[in-house]
């Protein structure tokens, strides 16, 4: 098995999901790296293995199809029989226009993968599916956070990929490039959701939730209850007829737990909870649940968690 | 101009989206509706395709031509469903090349997608679509002007959004952020019948992909519950430590 | 002081669901017929039209584009249908003039054996069945599934069948009905238009049909507009019913009486429980329970939760799973509370609507399915060339008195309003009714408004079991069960009193059996009463609400359960 390994990167960094990928792809056999932009050889310092560098002025936004040419070059070229991605709004599009130009199978939403089969939740998590290829690349998507993302370490070996582009891939052009936001993320991209309920009281306290939210670098959410209420806009709703979200970290202040709400974050990673009520059902899926006086507790967390990172 | 929009019918959501154990594949016997993705595309399509022609494209069984109606409903032209038994479980690969053979066909200026797969939650046919027909893709687009022949997408990212220029025909793929779609009129949903509703063949191109097993979700794992004596905020500060999310 | 909710009536009247066209000629649309409500009563019409239409295509051509419109404010026909059901076949069979077997109608089954059980909180005593309730050679059903089917043919006939479109006024132009108006879509909570705002529109038919099923609004403000309703007023039930997938087949259907109701007079408990067998692997279970009980802490569906604990039920679901839930009011006042006329100019009322239900058989589908059917003839009557409207719908009414249906009616009238009495009084008084074919007694009993009733607040909730996720469940879970995933952001659909005395905001909180109501904490004004607070998107659209002094008017189209098997 010979896997090549999409190494994203932003702002001279490589991305931690494309990290975790190659270090899953390692565990199980030969993986070798590909970074493709424009001035990037010093993106992967210590990878302990090869990594291409597919470096040219016209790679240089990120845009997928010209990313497709590169690596399908390389495939072809040097035998890979596995291509593995972290799933992005960019790499989903390269792994796509991938899969065609190879004639590849493509798994998506991986979670797993032991250079056999992959495992892939579906159906909003009510069922794991095991997944194979038949054909004779192989490519596969990870889902976003899935992997440990495992620093790299040891020599890297760089060699130039070269770089022929097809007419069609270079018709697309960034006009404008995305700066750093800004504000905090939004409730569907934040990795860290402070949730809140009834339990608040009363729409003031709200603001315990969003100092929270800031002290953890999260977004702020709340139930359809308050959102009827009046006290939080609608667009902040989590819930089977508000967003469905799925952070590593979701925490719910004063919510009750009707299924109502938890079919909206019960995908999350991990998920505290602090109610007075110790029977409010949201215990029975919290991993961490708080049985307490909300006002007393998340401003002191809010506290420790400032102390904690420094800010 | 004249725009396709690639759209999916699947199980409807109220009914309970399964996969059949017994060909582990999505169970799609019950009611279908339109993708609730796919409305964002088609009311982009109406908006920006006043006065040209709008074609919904599909692919799944005869069945979905009910599905197709709500777009029909809601304003499009024409559907084209490409149906067969042998497509049923194609993947992406089978999927894309129907599509785009439909596609090729058609001509249209601009094929727009909606952000994800409703059921499948896939979100990247597009770009498959796109390296068949050989024409610049762009994805997650929350906001599309188009003028002359060419258009601008703004494209959401994880990083913010990245303002992006391709010439038609193109491809596009818009997230739910774009609009609000349209509820049909009662004039729309009545003459939705009439509208030319066709079904094509495709070759069916072998999955490159198969499923092996099904296996029940992994359990939460332990859930620990404690009463606050004075320290809850410390103790989750330490567990938020623990699992390095702090 | 006696509390009664009908003194707090609610901020509603005939006249907000009636209007004059409004949409200019060229935007509204017109129909031959308009059918309100794809249940049993409206898809009979539409395919008895449709029948019709087949064997006389030169009147079908004068209805126009559109000869039949069927709409359904649910997400698709069979979204808001619940009932047990156990249900006779006969009228189907006519309807389809014997072409269609028995076997290719979706029943679950036919009923094989029946018991009728008296419980007690620990024993279940096996009595005789009452001759009124026997169900030899019917069959069990989903009135979801039945209508979902029914939609189909008569689509298949040539009938428009518009799912999502909730008709919301009655067209009413010089004294006569011309059609109805359907509800504006994608207004937010303060009634605003957002970015997709659809307004409504004006259907305009030749004749209109009302099959809205209970607490139909529309054909309640007929029957005020026209004068139509009788002397004594309608009276219902509320029924909360779960569908389980079982471990166990079920052999016959069993129904109950006794506990968890309480049988003394100033209770006001009529009801009891059905549970039936859906095919091999599921069962239907459900409490239904008259809306003139009087104890605030009543709650319909805390009582079918408490059902199931007891010995004999929990037997029968005993290693199963809850797949469905739902609740919904049944008319009960019987034959004395039928309309007086059920036509006006332009309009005919039909189904559980206008209360065509034998309280003691259970039974109301097939006469829906029948009054649809002799509707659908009296419309088609007033096609034909030359044809006098009014004696055309009048006939209605004639075919309607001259029917079985009728008679099943008035040989049972009186039972439901027996049982006011309490439940000894009212057995001996049901069973005289019963051996004499409706002659005893000679004076019909009078019936008492559901909201006249005065309040008592007793203890009962404290024995509503705590819901265990696994056998009991609450509300909330509930609702979701049903299906529901209406749209939060849009206007309040529930009329009520704003401020009301204590104990009407706890009646109406325990009797929701979606929660809807809430009784907010403290909050006891100057003036004695209480704000209560609404989560409308909760709403089932049961309708008990307007059987207790409220009002329940039809929510954005699509909105409310998608029931599947109920």
């Amino acid at each position: 098995m010979k896997t090549l390994v999409f190494l994203e990167h932003h702002e001279g960094a490589v991305q931690k999901g494309a990290l975790g990928v190659l270090a899953k792809a390692a565990s199980v056999g030969d993986a070798h790296g590909v970074v493709i932009g424009s001035g990037v050889r010093d993106v992967v310092a210590a990878a302990g293995t090869t990594v291409w560098v597919a470096d040219d002025a016209r790679l240089e936004a990120p845009l997928p199809q010209p990313r497709v040419d590169v690596i399908a070059k390389l495939v072809r070229d040097e035998g890979y029989d596995t291509v593995l991605f972290a799933q992005s709004v960019l790499a989903a599009d390269v792994a796509a226009g991938l899969a065609v130009r190879l004639g590849a199978g493509l798994n998506w939403g991986l979670v797993d993968f032991d250079g056999t089969k992959g495992s892939a939740p579906q159906l909003q998590d009510t069922v794991v599916v095991d997944v194979g290829w038949t054909s004779p690349v192989r490519i596969g998507v990870f889902r976003a956070g899935s992997l440990d993302a495992t620093a790299l370490s040891g020599s890297t070996e760089l060699r130039d990929a070269t770089v022929e582009l097809e007419e069609f891939s270079t018709l697309a052009e960034m006009v404008e490039q995305a700066h750093a936001e800004q504000q905090g993320p939004s409730i569907e991209d934040a990795d860290v959701i402070v949730a809140g309920g009834r339990g608040l009281g009363e729409p003031a306290n709200f603001a315990l939730c969003e100092e929270l939210a800031k002290a953890l670098g999260g977004a702020v959410a709340a139930t359809r209850a308050v959102v009827d209420a009046g006290w939080y806009p609608y667009a902040a709703q989590v819930g089977q007829t508000g967003k469905t979200v799925a952070p590593k970290l979701y925490v719910a202040v004063g919510i009750s737990g009707a299924i109502q709400h938890k079919v909206g974050m019960q995908g999350s990673g991990v998920i505290v909870a602090i109610n007075k009520d110790a029977n409010a059902p949201i215990f029975e899926f919290a991993d961490l649940g708080v049985v307490g006086d909300l006002h007393a507790i998340v401003p002191k967390l809010t506290e420790l968690v400032r102390a904690r990172r420094g800010s | 101009m004249k725009i396709a929009v690639c759209v999916k019918a699947v199980p409807d959501a109220a009914g309970g989206r399964r996969i059949d154990p017994a060909t582990k594949r999505l169970d799609r016997s019950g009611e279908l509706t339109l993708s609730e993705f796919d409305a964002y595309a088609v009311e982009e399509a109406l908006m920006l395709g006043e006065g040209g022609e709008v074609v919904v494209v599909s692919m799944g069984p005869e069945r979905a031509l009910d599905a197709l109606r709500k777009a029909l409903a809601m304003g499009a032209d024409r559907a084209v469903l490409v149906a067969g038994d042998e497509l049923a479980g194609s993947d992406l690969l089978g999927t894309a090349a129907a599509l785009a053979g439909v596609l090729e066909r058609e001509s249209p200026d601009l094929v727009l997608f909606g952000q994800q797969s409703a059921d499948g939650g896939g979100a990247c046919l597009w770009a498959a679509v796109a390296e068949h027909l050989q024409r610049p893709a762009i994805s997650q687009v929350s906001e599309l002007t188009v003028s002359g022949d060419s258009l601008t997408g703004k494209r959401q990212t994880e990083f913010g959004y990245d303002t992006i220029r391709a010439p038609l025909p193109a491809v596009v793929a818009v997230s739910d952020a774009i609009n609000t779609p349209r509820y049909p009129s009662l004039k729309g949903i009545m003459g939705a019948k009439k509208k030319p509703q066709e079904t094509a063949t495709a070759d069916a191109i072998a999955p490159g992909t198969e499923v092996l097993a099904l296996n029940p979700p992994p359990s939460r794992g332990e859930s620990v519950k404690l009463e606050d004596d004075g320290s809850a905020a410390e103790k989750i500060v330490e567990f938020l430590a623990e699992k390095r999310l702090v | 002081m006696s509390v009664r909710p009908a003194d707090y009536p609610a901020p509603w009247s005939a006249s907000d669901a009636i209007a004059p066209p409004t949409d200019p000629v060229d935007e509204r649309i017109d129909v031959g017929v308009a059918i309100v409500g794809a249940g049993p009563a409206g898809l009979a019409a539409a395919i008895r039209l449709g029948q019709l239409m087949e064997e006389d295509p030169a009147t079908a051509e004068r209805l126009g584009e559109v000869p039949v419109a069927v709409l359904e404010k649910g997400k698709a026909p069979g979204s808001h249908l619940l009932s047990g059901a156990v249900v006779n076949p006969r009228a189907l069979q006519v309807l389809f003039r014997g072409r269609k077997r028995v076997d290719e109608m979706p029943f679950a089954g036919m009923v094989h054996g029946e018991s009728v059980l008296f419980l007690t909180k620990r024993r279940a005593i096996p009595i005789p069945t009452p001759p009124t309730m026997v169900n030899d050679r019917n069959f069990v059903v989903s009135l979801s599934q039945l209508g979902r089917w029914l939609s189909e043919e008569a689509e298949s006939l040539g009938a428009t069948v518009l799912p999502e479109t909730a008709a919301t006024q009655l067209l009413v132009d010089g004294g006569r009905v011309v059609g109805v108006r359907t509800g504006d879509r994608g207004r937010g909570r303060g009634g605003e238009e957002q970015a997709n705002f659809e307004p409504g529109s004006d259907i305009a038919a030749r004749v209109t049909i009302l099959a809205e099923g209970t607490q139909g609004t529309l054909t309640s403000a007929a029957l005020s507009r026209f004068g139509l309703a009788s002397e004594q007023p309608q009276v219902w039930a509320l029924g909360v019913k779960e569908v389980w997938r079982v471990a166990k087949p079920l052999d016959r259907v069993i129904h109950t009486m006794g506990w968890p109701l309480r049988a003394g007079k100033k209770y006001r408990e009529f009801g009891g429980s059905f549970i039936y067998p859906v095919g091999d692997d599921m069962v239907t279970i459900g409490m239904v329970v008259g809306l003139d009980y009087r104890d605030a802490a009543l709650s319909v569906h805390d009582l079918l939760q408490e059902l199931k604990t007891h010995p004999s039920v929990r037997r029968i679901l005993d290693g199963g799973e809850r797949l469905q839930w739902g609740a919904k009011t049944i008319p009960e006042g019987g034959f004395v509370a039928l309309p007086k006329r059920f036509h006006a100019p332009g309009l005919l009322l039909c189904g559980d609507g206008v209360g065509l239900v034998n309280v003691p058989a259970l039974k109301g589908i097939h006469y829906a399915v029948e009054s649809g059917r002799l509707a659908a003839e009296a419309a088609w009557k007033s096609f034909a060339r030359g044809a006098s409207s009014r004696e055309s719908l009048a006939s209605y009414d004639e075919s309607l008195r001259k029917s079985w249906l009728w008679n099943d009616l008035r040989e049972v009238r009186n039972m439901r309003q027996a049982f006011g009495r309490g439940f000894y009084v009212g057995g001996a008084l049901a069973s005289a009714m019963t051996v004499t074919k409706g002659n005893f007694p000679p004076r019909d009993l009078p019936t008492e408004r559901d909201a006249e009733q005065s309040l008592i607040s007793t203890s009962r909730a404290s024995s509503y079991p705590a819901a265990d996720g696994k056998l009991t469940f609450d509300k909330l879970s509930s609702v979701f069960a049903s299906g529901n995933r209406t749209r939060d952001d849009q206007p309040n659909h529930i009329r009520i009193a704003k401020r009301v005395p204590r104990e009407v905001a706890e009646l109406w909180t325990n009797m929701c059996p979606a929660h809807v109501y809430e009784v907010p904490d403290g909050a006891v004004g100057a003036d004695g009463l209480v704000e209560v607070q609404i989560a409308p998107s909760n709403c089932v659209q049961c309708g008990a609400i307007t059987a207790k002094g409220g009002r329940l008017t039809p929510p954005e189209g699509g909105s409310g359960p998608e029931y599947t098997l109920t």
